[in-house]
């Protein structure tokens, strides 16, 4: 599972980096850094912190197949 | 026969972040024909701004960035194929493989490429990377991991200064050498530029400005620089961060209007042919567009901007398969962000546009500010550090076409918050790196040149 946080929205309000510490991180005091592969056991944190998300910044998903030709 | 825009075949060229998201949202507006997106690179789409950050940091691996799909748009993915031209009368996009692929509509989503270092053989000594692709952020992160003694920077924009930060949180020496004044400068103007140099200084990096790099050493393998001021660097890495290219020379014969600074599109992301005529059926987004924007004076924008990538392809999406009264204009107001040295850098508006600054909250001592732009008596641009939450309300100021400078507005005001100063935006011709925004048009401060008697 795949994940991109939109910096654009992000405002550090950090409800993820407490919903899912080993997947987001604060780089200094508001810039996010975040692993853009999502480990499975980390999925459902990941939901939470996505839907926790007050500007609602952070999208999950699969990437683009590996059947593409 | 509003109707048949559902249907028919769509051809996106581009396989990043402008293209896949076009293609999720053709399926979303309704789309149900045939989608096929050619993409150069080997790989399905990925996310480039964590290959400057997570990937040098040693966080992330340079192969794990692949981008989410929101849903699966269902498309035929053309990856590794590199498209070589586009007949706009026969409606076919010609691939390096000799096959052309047929259109009804065309989506041109080519996005950028590194500038190259202009000396092909100083380029391709061992140890030379510049930071654009997956396998240039693998290799070099591989490099700052093994440990050199020092990494030369060649350009102080937003990569480049990235690039510094990463070297020196791994505790690696570096130098960054930068045509104009100061880091940034391009980007946000003079005064606060000199914030940038301050915060690069204080963490160690060796920063060199107002000076160009004039050739690359080494014999197979890069061990030092001369610079036009006398002086050399010893370092086994360089990264050459001179801004992008587009993505525009397979267009060169197709009769489109394309060139160094984009293609050029309306408002509703539709391109130009060569003689100003709108194309119907021919759409652009991202990077390599060129568009109007009435906020900026209806200035032609080239963004290289993450944001302006989601946002055109939205746009574009929609105008694709709707009929001209339903269509969109692609209107929203530029913005950026930037990790570096610790500090969150975000701007909305277009900082190069803009006569005065203000510091409307914060200082520069603080390391926490924002700092607002002006141009002719109205705010057209702000940039916070470490104030993200800031943002909104100066958008707001700059949609409405606020007077600059700002009224009150904010409990934290800055002492200096009446105090503007002059902007002191560079003339791009005198950056080593291009600017991540080119106001295509003249620049406000410019449009007089003084000629006074010796």
């Amino acid at each position: 599972m795949q994940t991109v946080v939109d910096l654009t929205r992000c405002q550090g309000y950090a409800q993820c980096v407490f919903l899912a510490p080993e997947v987001f991180q604060l780089h200094g005091e508001e810039g996010l850094l975040y692993a853009t592969a999502v480990p499975d056991d980390q999925v459902e944190r990941v939901r939470q912190a996505a839907a926790a998300c007050p500007v609602q910044a952070i999208l999950l998903g699969e990437e683009v197949s590996a059947g593409a030709r | 026969m509003p109707g048949d825009l559902k249907d028919g075949r769509i051809v996106i060229v581009g396989a990043s972040l402008a293209g896949l998201r076009a293609a999720e949202a053709l399926r979303e507006e309704g789309f149900t024909g045939s989608l096929t997106v050619v993409g150069d690179e080997p790989h399905p789409p990925y996310d480039r701004p964590p290959l400057s950050k997570q990937v040098l940091l040693g966080q992330a691996t340079a192969d794990s960035t692949g981008l989410p799909m929101r849903q699966d748009p269902n498309a035929d993915w053309r990856l590794g194929v590199r498209a070589t031209g586009v007949d706009l009368l026969a409606k076919q996009v010609l691939l390096e493989d000799g096959e052309s692929l047929p259109y009804d509509r065309l989506l041109i989503a080519t996005g950028t490429r590194a500038r190259p270092w202009p000396n092909p053989a100083e380029a391709a000594l061992d140890g030379v990377f510049a930071l654009r692709t997956r396998e240039d952020a693998g290799g070099l992160a591989q490099r700052l991991t093994a440990g050199p003694e020092r990494v030369l920077v060649i350009g102080g924009g937003f990569t480049g200064s990235e690039i510094a930060s990463a070297c020196r949180e791994r505790g690696l020496e570096v130098t960054v050498a930068e045509r104009g004044p100061a880091p940034l400068v391009g980007a946000l103007g003079g005064t606060l530029s000199k914030l940038a140099a301050a915060m690069q200084r204080n963490h160690g990096v060796d920063l060199r400005t107002g000076v160009t790099v004039t050739a690359l050493n080494g014999n197979g393998s890069f061990t030092g620089a001369e610079l036009s001021d006398g002086s050399r660097v010893d370092a086994d890495v360089c990264v050459v961060a001179l801004g992008a290219v587009r993505n525009v020379e397979w267009l060169a014969e197709s009769g489109l209007a394309a060139g160094p600074r984009g293609i050029a599109c309306d408002a509703g992301c539709r391109a130009f042919n060569m003689y100003g005529i709108v194309t119907d059926d021919v759409f652009v987004a991202g990077d390599v567009s060129r568009f109007p924007h009435p906020l900026f004076g209806y200035q032609m924008l080239s963004l290289e901007h993450w944001g302006n990538a989601v946002e055109q392809a939205e746009v574009a999406a929609h105008n694709m398969v709707n009929p001209g009264p339903l269509q969109r204009p692609h209107l929203a107001v530029p913005s950026f962000w930037s990790t570096q040295f610790g500090l969150n850098i975000k701007s909305v508006g277009v900082p190069t546009y803009s006569d005065h600054v203000v510091i409307a909250q914060g200082s520069l001592e603080a390391r926490r500010l924002a700092m607002v732009y002006g141009y002719q008596g109205r705010v057209t641009a702000a940039v916070t550090v470490d104030m993200a939450k800031a943002l909104d309300y100066y958008r707001h100021l700059i949609e409405t076409a606020a007077p600059f400078p700002p009224p009150p507005g904010a409990q934290d005001r800055a002492v200096a918050a009446d105090l503007a100063i002059p902007s002191d935006v560079p003339d791009p011709k005198g950056l080593s790196h291009g600017p991540t925004v080119a106001l295509t048009g003249y620049l406000p401060d410019r449009r007089l040149t003084l000629v006074q008697p010796g």
